[in-house]
């Protein structure tokens, strides 16, 4: 009898440990956070990590990139479009347990926009003329002129709610609102967070996540396959794909994000600064065999310097199409039949390195010869993107709605034009969608056709993920790893 | 043995100070600002200029230098510019992994290469002695990473006896986190210890021919005794340079074994702050190299004296 007892509750023990789904993850990245604080430094990597699983904002980012309520529950906009009233959620509390109140978020804005802030994105906040609590439920924010894309801007990593008890030690300890507190930082290893009790919204499934970083292509493909990580974001090594695509235990994602890829000219540097010589660069430029060469056919290619996925998005592609013989009659008409020499100089990720030698090979075939550097990160701000040293290079720019950049003069590729600036600063305050959209695509018409840049292709993101885990956010309309939705089928 | 131990530890001292200055001139010459690589390429310059003044980089070289060494002397190695977390925690951290890996990695070395040095030169050109030579061959030929990842591939992929990397930290128990680090301490291990034994062997043969072993044969000893007794003691003098120079390699150069292996190192600490320029920490462990491979040749230098009492006189 005793021992029939024991084999039952043995058996019931097997059956329930198989009914019960797993309830912890890893996720593989690449780069490691420098510190946990996401509204004072630019890495994407604590977005990754932090971004609406451990802090929020009053807006928040969906998976398809629309902006949804995040800690504010509603809000009204005045008729002149400069005064924004939020009415908050209630009952909400910060992972330290004190509750979150009106005074945080005008604490948090108040932060980001003040003179000593350490911001990377501070001109999020430049419109803003101030913040007041109305009452513990209620934040009235007034802006110094309408802001077409405010809710936007609030939904960004940059803006998130901090704790203002918690600010001294927010780089090593972070207290938010979200579905997942910090837990532990193995510096160098991983970050693990756990699931949130005390969540105001849906609890998560899962209950504890880690971010394990491991930086060497071939060591992810190691940690892939021996287990030790359930899904790889941003997997970086391309030519793997294929052997994951193939394996029914795993899922590969491809989708896309807000990184256009471009091949940045120098719009002040002879011979750079006429346009005949940029349309001719971008003519001799075939992005299909960088796309295939560089991505190994991971990317979406663009004419002009905005995401494809975005409703507003026009295809000028056609613009500047593969044409080398018409690109060196262009050169020829600029005054260099011979073509000339310039400077490429390409930053550390794959997209540039591997592009840049495919483009290299495309631009000597219309006679103009490149003298490739390739620089660490921090040379490449110092030389190219601070002292504008540089002929020719390729960066990928991953902010979202980033058009407003070629509107700088000053920016590093030096483009002035007046018409442009005008068109982007009456955008700025212009809040009716159907009138955005028709200067959005106005705005992507004007680089496209003075040539600013070689628009190349959207960067692709591409995950790996065990074929049993599902949630995992296949685009990324921001840097995030959002795991609020994540769970394991059985 | 005093005099001499004296001696050796005043040029400790003055190769550490003249590496101090090197390393922080070095360091300070490299390009690069800190602040505009955390902040990226949006940020406005008067936010850049907020951020160099947070974290004290507006003040002259020189200041930077004497508070960098005062610091030091307390044991203070001042604030990562990225981390924003004590440098001293930080080096910690990653030296729980490093110097076991290197301890570990050199104990295999020894193990590995005293016995099969020994067995190679007693048995000059016999068949043993030309297949360990042929395999201390193509174990200082092989590219250790290549080995590392055949490993992985092997014991991790196919045979999932370990992890493919990581460190679960020493908290998880002794056997987890040293079966952590065998993976990689073996590929570490495998061209150090094929060096070893060839320098091993000869250094034995070496001894092998000199008269006083003869003497000893003639005396009546065996082969065995004479070796044990004379040869060996004799032998080690080179073996115990190469041993040196082997573990501060082990300790600082480990750098794409953690790659492979993803371990959170020192080497893939220096590699990663050399890349944010976050330069305080770069100074710190190399420094903090320095001092080892200085200490290292300072503890050889006393065991030469121990097992050749010659040098003790000399000195």
């Amino acid at each position: 009898m005793k021992k029939t007892l024991t084999l039952t509750s043995a058996l019931a023990l097997i059956a329930t440990g198989a009914l019960a789904a797993q309830t912890d993850v890893t996720i593989g990245m690449q780069l490691e956070p420098p510190h946990l604080d996401p509204t004072s430094a630019a890495a994407g990597a604590i977005d990754q990590v932090l971004y609406s699983n451990v802090f929020e904002g009053l807006t928040r980012f969906g998976p398809d990139g629309t902006v949804n309520a995040g800690l504010a529950e509603s809000w009204d906009i005045s008729e002149d479009g400069t005064t924004y009233v939020f009415k908050l959620r209630t009952g909400v509390k910060f992972h330290d347990g004190t509750d979150f109140e009106a005074t945080d978020v005008v604490f948090s804005l108040d932060r980001a926009r003040a003179e000593d802030s350490t911001n990377a994105q501070k001109a999020l906040f430049d419109g803003i003329e101030s913040v007041e609590a109305v009452d513990a439920n209620t934040v009235k924010i007034t802006l110094n002129a309408p802001q077409g894309n405010f809710l936007f801007n609030m939904a960004w990593g940059d803006a998130v709610i901090v704790a203002p008890e918690s600010i001294d030690d927010i780089k090593n300890n972070p207290v938010g609102t979200g579905a997942f507190t910090f837990a532990d930082w193995k510096q160098g290893d991983s970050i693990t967070i756990a699931r949130n009790a005390n969540y105001w919204g849906t609890a998560p499934a899962l209950e504890e996540a880690t971010f394990k970083f491991i930086s060497d292509p071939t060591a992810a493909f190691g940690a892939m396959m021996a287990g030790d990580v359930d899904a790889f974001y941003g997997y970086p090594a391309p030519e793997n794909l294929a052997q994951f695509e193939a394996d029914p235990r795993f899922n590969v994602l491809s989708g896309s994000t807000e990184g256009e890829t471009i091949l940045a000219i120098n719009n002040k540097l002879e011979p750079f600064n006429d346009v005949r010589v940029r349309k001719a660069v971008s003519m001799a430029i075939d992005r299909q065999a960088i796309i295939d060469g560089a991505m190994f056919g991971y990317g979406t290619p663009i004419g002009t310097h905005f995401a494809p996925h975005n409703p507003d998005y026009v295809d000028l592609t056609g613009n500047a199409p593969f044409d080398p013989a018409a690109a060196k009659a262009l050169l020829a008409e600029a005054g260099y039949p011979d073509g000339f020499k310039t400077t490429l100089k390409l930053p550390p990720p794959s997209y540039a390195r591997r592009g840049g030698e495919i483009i290299a090979a495309q631009l000597r075939e219309i006679g103009i010869e490149t003298e490739i550097s390739n620089l660490e990160w921090a040379q490449w701000l110092e030389q190219a993107f601070r002292g504008y040293d540089f002929g020719l290079t390729i960066v990928s720019h991953t902010e979202p709605m980033d058009i407003g950049i070629y509107a700088r003069p000053e920016y590093y590729f030096q483009y002035d034009n007046a018409d442009l600036q005008s068109l982007i600063k009456k955008l700025g305050v212009e809040s009716d969608p159907n009138k955005r959209t028709e200067m959005l695509q106005q705005a992507q018409t004007i680089i496209s056709e003075d040539y600013v840049n070689g628009y190349l292709f959207q960067l692709a993101l591409t995950s790996v993920v065990d074929a049993k885990l599902n949630g995992i956010w296949e685009n990324a309309p921001t840097q995030a790893v959002d795991l609020t939705g994540v769970s394991w089928s059985e | 043995m005093l005099r001499y131990s004296l001696k050796r530890l005043g040029s400790l001292l003055i190769s550490l100070i003249v590496a101090s200055l090197v390393i922080f001139a070095c360091i300070e010459v490299v390009p690069g600002d800190p602040a505009s690589f955390m902040l990226g390429i949006n940020a406005q310059p008067d936010t850049i200029a907020a951020l160099r003044d947070e974290l004290g980089l507006n003040a002259s070289i020189y200041e930077r230098y004497v508070s960098w060494i005062s610091g030091m002397l307390t044991g203070d190695l001042g604030t990562s510019y990225t981390y924003r977390s004590p440098v001293t925690e930080i080096v910690a951290e990653r030296l729980v992994i490093s110097l076991p890996l290197a301890i570990y990695a050199l104990t295999l070395t020894v193990l590995v290469a005293f016995p099969v040095g020994v067995l190679a030169a007693t048995r000059q050109g016999s068949k043993t002695d030309i297949s360990v030579m042929g395999a201390t061959q193509l174990g200082v030929a092989i590219p250790n990473f290549w080995f590392a990842m055949l490993m992985v591939l092997v014991f991790a992929i196919n045979l999932r006896w370990f992890s493919a990397g990581g460190f679960p930290g020493w908290d998880a128990g002794f056997f987890a986190a040293l079966k952590a680090l065998t993976l990689p301490a073996i590929a570490l291990a495998l061209p150090q210890a094929s060096i070893l034994a060839r320098v091993m062997r000869s250094s034995l043969l070496d001894t092998l021919s000199e008269d006083y072993i003869r003497t000893a044969r003639a005396k009546g000893l065996s082969k065995r005794q004479a070796l044990w007794r004379h040869a060996l003691r004799n032998a080690l003098i080179p073996v115990l340079t190469i041993i040196g120079l082997q573990f501060s390699f082990l300790l600082a150069g480990a750098i794409i074994i953690e790659n492979v292996f993803f371990l959170p190192g020192l080497g893939r600490l220096v590699f990663q702050a050399i890349s944010q320029r976050d330069l305080i920490v770069v100074e710190s462990v190399v420094m903090l190299l320095v001092f080892a491979v200085i200490v290292v040749n300072f503890l050889v230098d006393l065991a030469y004296a121990w097992v050749d009492p010659r040098l003790r006189s000399h000195a």
